[in-house]
């Protein structure tokens, strides 16, 4: 079943295309995972979380480079949004220490706020942009705000170089 | 298909988590293994609170204002809110490296160093970034088996690494790092407050009563103690330091790096510490583990995470990732620095007059942390 509508040049572009991955099911279901492609952080503005835009080698025939930096750069427009440090902070600071922090029993923090929303960012752009490819992205926050760890996927039928474990470990939801 | 439910416990991320941390209330609360002087904290805070209300209190609301003992109890409860802040939550823990990531890294190391010799040693694991214009070395934890971000450290006591390692501290039971560093700084600044407080009315008592000035003595040392340390720690914040940093000199000397996450200015370091933003810890504890295949029935009580999302893969708890022959222990592994850590050139904050020590020696002594 085709989930998201691809442009035919969007297909013609891809020199290697996985007709059969349409949605994220066929893709636990009929593929193996054949690696796992690790996308480090980027200190270079100190500690806030930042992660490299660098094209990873290992993608370079599964999908475009501008996709996959469009991806990171949304990621980290998003974490630079949850650590602004600003009016916003400043009030939600004072306002839970003058309760004590028991505020945050009833209202989620800013942070989390913005969590939620890469969560289902990634969810879409993984149903939309990386399954269709054999890729997916599995949320930061589950690797430790460390990593974007990518599995790649290969589809079982033709499988002749994979060479990863064969754990079917869902990464990604 | 119809679902067997089995009745029986979900298991929780954390207990499954490596690391020397208990947990309670099902993994709502972390802390350090010894709890020990933790709860000799709680029962001199709370005794000598006591103390205060029961003899002192009533005197004082009586002959000068009943706003005293109120004032006093809103700062207790302030206090010990943030004790218990401070001690139960997550300091900041970085999960370690799962197999995968773990390999990988190695692979890039590998590729990094090229050809060693047979005999010869590997180059120690250090990456350099360049933060701010300065060049910060990241060091590799053989424990955890990642470079650590920058200000993070190697807990040995909790065996885990803390993202802006602070240090180690057995009166509250817990590391203090970037989570809860803002909770630390308030106890110890409310705690100041609370011990000036009682000491001002325990004058005011003995003057006016021309009581016993026994307790005045007693709340004299620990005045100093919690106040040295609430300056210490105003000084670090106004620089954006860490004890860890302050006691491994890393920006100070000529030498050296200066400091690349300060804003050079008092005002935003203190705003940056004390005002930024709440961050979520990483560690799902009370995410639920999905049973592996070999379960009898399909895991749909299970399914449902509390939190974040669960990895459907309960992976173990000693990353036993194959290792690349050549690996060592470094040169820079240094063994534990004696059991326990000492966080006591200032005198302890007990009741007990203990031997007098000179108001100006607020540094903390040794920080016990593996500098693997």
């Amino acid at each position: 079943m085709i989930s998201a509508p691809r442009t035919a040049t969007d297909r013609t572009k891809l020199p290697y295309c996985h007709e059969s991955f349409h949605n994220l099911q066929e893709l636990r279901h009929s593929a193996s995972l054949a690696n796992k492609v690790f996308i480090q952080r980027d200190y270079t503005d100190g500690t806030v979380c930042k992660f490299q835009t660098k094209f990873p080698s290992e993608l370079d025939s599964r999908i475009e480079r501008t996709l996959f930096e469009d991806t990171v750069k949304t990621l980290n427009n998003y974490y630079a949004e949850a650590e602004k440090i600003g009016g916003q902070s400043y009030l939600e600071g004072c306002l839970a220490c003058l309760t004590v922090y028991l505020i945050f029993l009833c209202i989620e923090t800013r942070y989390e706020k913005v969590l939620k929303k890469i969560s289902r960012y990634i969810q879409e752009q993984n149903e939309k942009i990386y399954a269709p490819r054999g890729l997916l992205i599995t949320d930061p926050l589950e690797r430790g705000m460390r990593v974007i760890e990518i599995s790649v996927y290969e589809d079982r039928g033709s499988s002749g170089s994979s060479s990863g474990s064969s754990t079917t470990s869902s990464s990604g939801r | 298909m119809s679902a067997v439910m089995i009745s029986r416990k979900v298991t929780r991320k954390w207990e499954k988590l490596p690391g020397k941390n208990t947990f309670c209330c099902d993994g709502r609360v972390m802390m350090a293994r010894q709890k020990g002087v933790f709860y000799l904290t709680l029962f001199l805070i709370i005794g000598t609170c006591s103390l205060f209300f029961a003899f002192e209190c009533p005197y004082l609301a009586v002959h000068l204002s009943p706003a005293i003992p109120v004032f006093a109890v809103l700062l207790f409860v302030f206090v010990m809110a943030m004790l218990l802040r401070t001690s139960f939550s997550d300091p900041g823990v970085l999960p370690r490296a799962l197999p995968e990531e773990a390999n990988f890294i190695e692979m890039e190391i590998e590729a990094a160093n090229g050809n060693v010799l047979a005999g010869q040693r590997p180059p120690p694991r250090i990456k350099n970034v360049q933060i701010n214009n300065q060049i910060v070395k990241l060091k590799y934890c053989y424990t955890c088996k990642i470079f650590r971000p920058p200000r993070a450290s190697h807990c040995s006591i909790c065996d885990n690494c803390v993202d802006r390692f602070d240090h180690h501290c057995p009166w509250v039971g817990n590391c203090v790092g970037k989570r809860n560093y803002r909770y630390f700084y308030l106890f110890t600044l409310s705690l100041s407050l609370l011990t000036i407080y009682i000491f001002a009315f325990d004058i005011v008592h003995v003057v006016l009563r021309s009581v016993d000035s026994g307790f005045v003595l007693v709340c004299f040392f620990t005045l100093w103690s919690v106040v040295g340390l609430t300056g210490f720690h105003t000084y670090l914040i106004s620089l954006n330091q860490t004890t860890n940093e302050d006691i491994k000199g890393s920006w100070s000397g000529k030498n050296r790096v200066q400091n690349p996450y300060s804003h050079k200015n008092i005002f935003k370091n203190c705003c940056e510490v004390l005002c930024g933003p709440a961050y979520p810890s990483v560690l799902d504890r009370r995410g639920v583990m999905l049973e592996d295949s070999s379960s009898p029935a399909p895991s749909d009580a299970s399914a449902a995470s509390t939190n974040k999302g669960s990895n459907p893969v309960s992976q173990t708890t000693k990353s036993s990732a194959p290792l690349i022959p050549n690996e060592h222990t470094p040169d820079e592994a240094k063994p534990g620095i004696g059991a326990g850590t000492q966080k006591s050139a200032s005198s302890p904050k007990d009741e007990k007059p203990p031997s007098p020590t000179s108001p100006n020696a607020v540094a903390p002594g040794v920080i016990k942390e593996s500098t693997h």
